[in-house]
């Protein structure tokens, strides 16, 4: 029986459930004239008898397959030949992986050995048996439940309530997902990093300044060089996001500044719109532009000023994710500038400072805190960018500050190192979850200052 | 009344008052119908026949009034009379709002501050305000004070800002309250405190008038009674324009009144008898509390 | 009138004096505001001429008339006409003839290379679908616009320089001069390029299209979008209409805030490790990516509901309450309804987002060169910006105008779905007074 056939049952019996429980509850005062006198309306009874008869057994049904899957494996593992059971744990896990690519025909059958075809044979009949077993448990469990829940019906039950307290929570569940994704990255990067730190000592990798993956696939000698240094790669990530903030900030700033205070409202309403066309560009676009036209172009203008610009160049990748950030520093900074109370406007104009006067000297030294903010956040958006830089920074990890060398970030080396085929136990490998690590902490620093920076200044004026 | 017939009426309201600037007063006749006097003899301020519309709303409708020099008029009235809204006429604070269309003269010493040639930032600087809610900037006190004379130039050096500044909070009355703490911030000060400190700041580009917009209604009463004390004080060397939902104030601390309804100049005349003796109908049932 | 009027003139001649200097300063600061607005403008039309004048060619493609003979001795010699034989026929072996027929004065080995590699070898594949559903044609003779190969096409789009040295360009000298016979001949012309949408990825520039891609980017937003929509709204109605204000609360607020900022690589990192080497989901697949960009998305569209949601009146629920609803009652019945359209409007622009999204795709293996156009969610398949990725660094001049060509698909996708959410924004956007 196939699971999602036992779940589309249950949904069934669960809606069939639904209808009994409510008719039940009319008879039970006498039809339709008599609800008053239930505690609920009768849909009510009817979700709460839903509930009971669908969510246990799909709950069963969750936990047989979770559970089962490791079962049928040790019970084929157990009627295999000993030979097998007596093997290391490495090539224990090879003849494992055998089975389990006959049994789901990525590898045919006819090429297999006989003892993994046997294996694979008996696995599906186990499978297939225990699936059933589930299923049929599963459908017991809901007709079971679902009926007790009927027969609990009374007139004074408090159906709505109980429905209600389930719906709630179901949205505290909901909301918990948020919560699980952090801990699922903080655990993944962290256990896979931590892995990486038996090959290469932190030290090593955080103060390192050679950096070098390839070397150590090379020789198959596992983390045998310090080719783990990754300084450069720090530095590199740096370089690119100031000339990034250093192209941004001020764009982003004066245009904020002058659509808050100068522009006048149709001019507004077209060009921020327009600005912010900026923000919704998908970032493989930028690094495109910047890999087939930016680069180029700088190449071809250092040249006739006597400079050589290396063709992936910092100061082409740096400049083109500048270009992505100015819509999200000129919209937070028009928040933050828009968040200053008129009344301190007022207060300068009426002493007759000028427009600008206002600003420099007022208005924004009362944005100051959220203004800094907003930078904080976009320099963590430039920290963590990848596709600009994978397409158009390139892979040499140079330790320069110079922004006409190539240089690679840290995002850069973490797409490259896990595209294509990845095995979890090469330092190579593991070696992007560290830096992955690093990133994710130097994000989360970033992001915690200036939300809290931003959070504080807009409190100051509510 | 249509905009034309109206544009007309503003029109022969400039010449009238072109003739009236020789300060030929007070029995000149102003085409009103506003009850009591409302030119007196050489006024720093002359509006005549000003209009204002938001979009649509007419909000102040073809008042005409004079603001003598040494003496504090108040400004009574309902919400929404526009008793604020003519306030901030005077010192084209109007300008910051979007849609809001002024017409009519309003003249400071005999120059129409409504005139192209009118710097905005001049006028400014010669007729300065304070404002409902206390606004220091998020600058030290010391800061605050000194931002009008800085702006404009006034200090030539870092002693003659020093003396603006002290002499600036001592007219204001805060002087030995802050003296030890000009560096705080400005912000820290108590509501009381935070308004002396904006009239501080506000005297302190020396101006001829000083607008008050409410200027007690965010204050408890002790500080409102030193803000009185010190309005009074003030009359000395400025002219002042109070706008107050308090007739007890208007009484305390005003020679003149002026009481607005719906956007009309109802009835202007010295304090003692608008409140004793008014003269119109709806300034009466206002005083006597029948609405407002 | 006497001191305090010395006074006022002499403050009013200083202010006098200081205007023409603040004046100035004043212009400058507006013309730095101008300036900066000029500049991002400026960058918004530099990177949409760029990519429009790249990638517009790329919806045109040149295609070849040849005199096709469907001779018998070379499709189906035995006469059997059976379904196995026509399959497996030489039709290469059939355009080879019919160029070889039309310029018979071609020898020599490396010139008829280049004869019979100015067609691509999709059509090969074009004559015997054509055969077999149809075999009697063979035997009879029929003119058949061919694709051109992708050096014959930009050769065609004047993207090639024909004054460059022959070693410069990737088209010879005869090829030129058989293309300028065709194009007399009106035999090589320039027509819509269906093609581009309806077929997957390819190694032949003139035969790659962007169906696979954005089959493979329905499928991850489709389950993007039943993840993230009903998780996120649920989560957003607890967080502002029941959570009550404690620790918890507060550091699922936090948490959601900073997760909306965490780069998108470490989510990438997160699908890698968890979904593919934990629970051995498959690489590659539309089931996994949308997993991945659900768990990007859902802080996004959980702050957009929570703030519509927020502009709800409290005098709303007030009345609500007031009915004798109860809270849930109150949410289902009246919050909800007012706050969706903002939620829907959220969901979209996240959903734009995540459209664009290619780095955390990158790790869970949505990059392999795959040419089918993926069915289900587990079928190996990739997203359009990857694609763009993919062919960005291929080396072929044709990829370039293709690249060009595929983001001006998917800009023209999120500007479709960015217009959707302006459109619901301002038709359902109430404003409470």
């Amino acid at each position: 029986m196939h699971s999602s056939t036992v779940v589309v049952v249950i949904l069934l019996l669960a809606s069939a459930a639904y209808q009994w429980a409510k008719s039940r509850s009319i008879s039970l005062v006498g039809g339709t004239r008599g609800v008053r006198n239930l505690h609920s309306l009768p849909a009510y009874y009817g979700m709460y008898v839903a509930l009971w008869c669908a969510l246990p057994a799909l709950a069963l049904l969750g936990l047989w397959h979770l559970l089962g899957d490791r079962v049928v494996l040790q019970l084929v593992l157990a009627q295999m030949p000993t030979a097998f059971q007596q093997l290391p744990a490495d090539q224990a896990g090879l003849l494992l992986n055998d089975i389990r690519n006959v049994v789901s025909g990525a590898v045919p059958m006819e090429t297999a050995r006989p003892e993994v075809v046997m294996a694979a044979h008996h696995w599906q009949t186990l499978s297939g048996q225990s699936n059933l077993a589930g299923g049929l448990l599963a459908l017991c469990v809901a007709v079971l439940v679902g009926s007790l829940a009927v027969r609990s019906i009374k007139p004074d039950l408090r159906a709505r309530n109980r429905v209600e307290s389930a719906a709630e929570w179901a949205l505290l569940a909901c909301s918990g997902v948020a919560v699980l994704t952090t801990i699922g990255i903080v655990v993944s990067v962290l256990y896979e990093a931590i892995h990486f730190f038996h090959f290469v000592s932190p030290i090593d990798f955080l103060f390192g300044t050679t950096w070098s993956p390839q070397m150590a696939m090379r020789a198959d000698q596992v983390g045998s060089s310090g080719a783990f240094g990754a300084v450069p790669l720090f530095t590199g990530t740096l370089l690119i996001a100031s000339i990034a903030l250093v192209v941004s900030v001020p764009i982003g700033l004066f245009s904020a500044i002058f659509l808050a205070e100068y522009a006048a409202r149709g001019v507004r309403t077209v060009v921020k719109p327009l600005l912010e066309i900026l923000a919704g560009i998908p970032t493989v676009v930028y690094g495109f532009f910047a890999a087939m036209t930016v680069g180029p172009l700088l190449r071809t203008v250092g040249e006739s000023f006597g400079l050589t610009v290396a063709s992936e160049s910092a100061l082409s990748a740096g400049l083109v994710m500048g270009v992505m950030i100015i819509p999200f520093v000129s919209s937070l900074a028009d928040d933050m500038i828009t968040a200053v109370p008129q009344s301190l406007r007022d207060g300068a104009y009426a002493l007759g400072a000028t427009r600008s006067e206002t600003i420099r000297n007022v208005v924004l030294p009362a944005a100051l805190p959220g203004i800094v903010g907003g930078v904080l956040l976009a320099a963590s958006r430039a920290i963590g960018e990848t596709m600009i830089v994978v397409m158009a920074a390139g892979l040499s990890a140079n330790l320069t500050a110079n922004p006409f060398e190539a240089v690679t970030t840290v995002t850069v080396q973490i797409a490259t190192l896990l595209v294509g085929d990845s095995e979890f136990d090469s330092p190579k490998t593991l070696a992007a979850f560290a830096l992955g690590l690093v990133l994710f902490l130097a994000t989360l620093g970033l992001n915690i200052v200036a939300l809290k920076v931003v959070r504080k200044y807009r409190e100051q004026y509510d | 009344m249509t905009i034309e017939q109206h544009q007309h009426v503003t029109n022969v309201a400039r010449d009238v008052v072109f003739n009236e600037s020789d300060h030929s007063r007070p029995g000149e006749q102003v085409d009103t119908k506003t009850v009591g006097q409302v030119t007196v003899e050489a006024p720093v301020i002359t509006a005549r026949h000003v209009n204002v519309h938001y979009s649509e709303k007419h909000a102040i409708k073809d008042v005409s009034i004079d603001v003598a020099r040494n003496s504090v008029i108040a400004f009574i009235g309902p919400s929404g009379c526009g008793k604020s809204t003519f306030l901030r006429c005077i010192n084209r604070m109007n300008d910051t709002i979007p849609n809001a269309k002024v017409s009519g003269s309003i003249q400071l010493d005999g120059i129409d501050i409504y005139d192209r040639s009118q710097d905005i930032v001049q006028l400014r600087a010669r007729v300065g305000m304070v404002f409902q809610k206390p606004n220091p900037f998020p600058k030290s006190i010391y800061e605050n004070v000194a931002y009008g004379p800085r702006i404009h130039g006034l200090a030539g050096n870092r002693a003659d800002l020093d003396e603006i500044v002290q002499t600036s909070l001592r007219k204001a009355g805060l002087w030995e309250e802050v003296k030890d703490r000009l560096d705080n911030p400005g912000t820290g000060l108590s509501g009381g405190q935070q308004q002396r400190l904006c009239i501080a700041r506000a005297i302190a580009v020396d101006p001829e008038v000083i607008l008050m917009d409410e200027p007690c209604s965010a204050l408890d009463p002790i500080a409102t009674a030193k803000v009185e004390d010190l309005i009074d004080e003030l009359r000395e060397n400025y002219a002042i324009v109070i706008v107050t939902h308090s007739m007890q104030q208007a009484a305390r601390v005003s020679q003149r009144t002026a009481y607005f309804h719906l956007g009309d100049l109802i009835e202007v005349g010295p304090t003692e008898q608008i409140f004793t003796n008014p003269r119109h109908k709806l300034t009466e049932d206002y005083i006597t509390g029948r609405f407002g | 009138m006497t001191k305090t009027a010395m006074a006022m003139t002499t403050t009013q001649a200083r202010v006098a004096a200081s205007l023409r200097r603040r004046y100035a300063a004043e212009m400058r600061f507006r013309a730095y505001g101008i300036l900066a607005i000029c500049i991002g403008l400026a960058f918004v039309a530099f990177l949409f001429t760029s990519i429009i004048s790249k990638g517009y060619t790329s919806f045109q493609q040149t295609y070849i008339a040849l005199d096709i003979d469907y001779s018998a001795e070379l499709i189906d010699p035995e006469g059997t006409r059976a379904a196995q034989t026509l399959q497996a026929a030489d039709y290469e072996a059939v355009i080879k003839a019919s160029l070889k027929e039309q310029f018979p004065e071609v020898e020599g080995r490396a010139s008829l290379r280049h004869l019979y590699g100015m067609i691509s070898n999709a059509g090969e594949q074009l004559l015997r679908d054509r055969v077999v559903a149809k075999p009697s044609l063979i035997g009879t003779h029929e003119r058949v616009w061919l694709l051109a190969d992708d050096h014959v096409d930009t050769f065609f789009k004047g993207q090639i320089d024909r004054k460059l040295p022959e070693s410069d360009r990737p088209i010879s000298d005869e090829e030129i001069v058989w293309v300028d016979q065709w194009k007399a001949q009106h035999r090589a012309e320039l027509r819509f390029n269906t093609a581009f949408f309806t077929t997957g990825d390819s190694r032949e520039p003139e035969q790659a299209g962007v169906a696979g891609a954005l089959a493979g980017s329905a499928l991850t937003l489709l389950v993007t979008l039943l993840l993230s929509f009903p998780i996120g709204v649920a989560a957003a109605i607890y967080l502002e209409e029941f959570a009550p204000r404690n620790v918890w609360t507060d550091i699922i607020e936090v948490n959601i805030n900073n997760l909306a900022a965490v780069p998108s690589i470490v989510f990438g990192l997160l699908g890698l490790a968890m979904f593919i080497q934990f629970f051995g989901m498959p690489r590659s697949a539309p089931l996994v990516g949308g997993l991945v960009l659900s768990l990007m998305t859902l802080p996004t569209i959980i702050i957009a509901g929570r703030a519509s949601l927020k502009a709800v009146p409290p005098s709303i629920r007030e009345a609500a309450l007031g009915m004798g609803a109860s809270r849930v009652q109150m949410v289902a019945h009246h919050v909800l309804p007012l706050a969706l359209p903002g939620m829907l409007t959220g969901t979209i622009i996240g959903m734009a987002r995540a459209l664009g999204e290619s780095a955390p795709l990158l790790m869970i293996g949505m990059v392999a060169f795959i040419v089918d156009v993926p069915h289900s969610l587990s079928d190996p398949s990739t997203v359009l910006p990857v694609q763009i990725y993919l062919w960005a660094r291929s080396p072929e001049r044709a990829f370039v105008e293709r690249t060009s060509g595929a983001i001006m698909v998917l800009l023209g996708f999120l500007l479709v779905m960015n217009a959707v959410a302006v459109i619901l924004r301002n038709r359902f956007e109430r404003r409470w007074s």
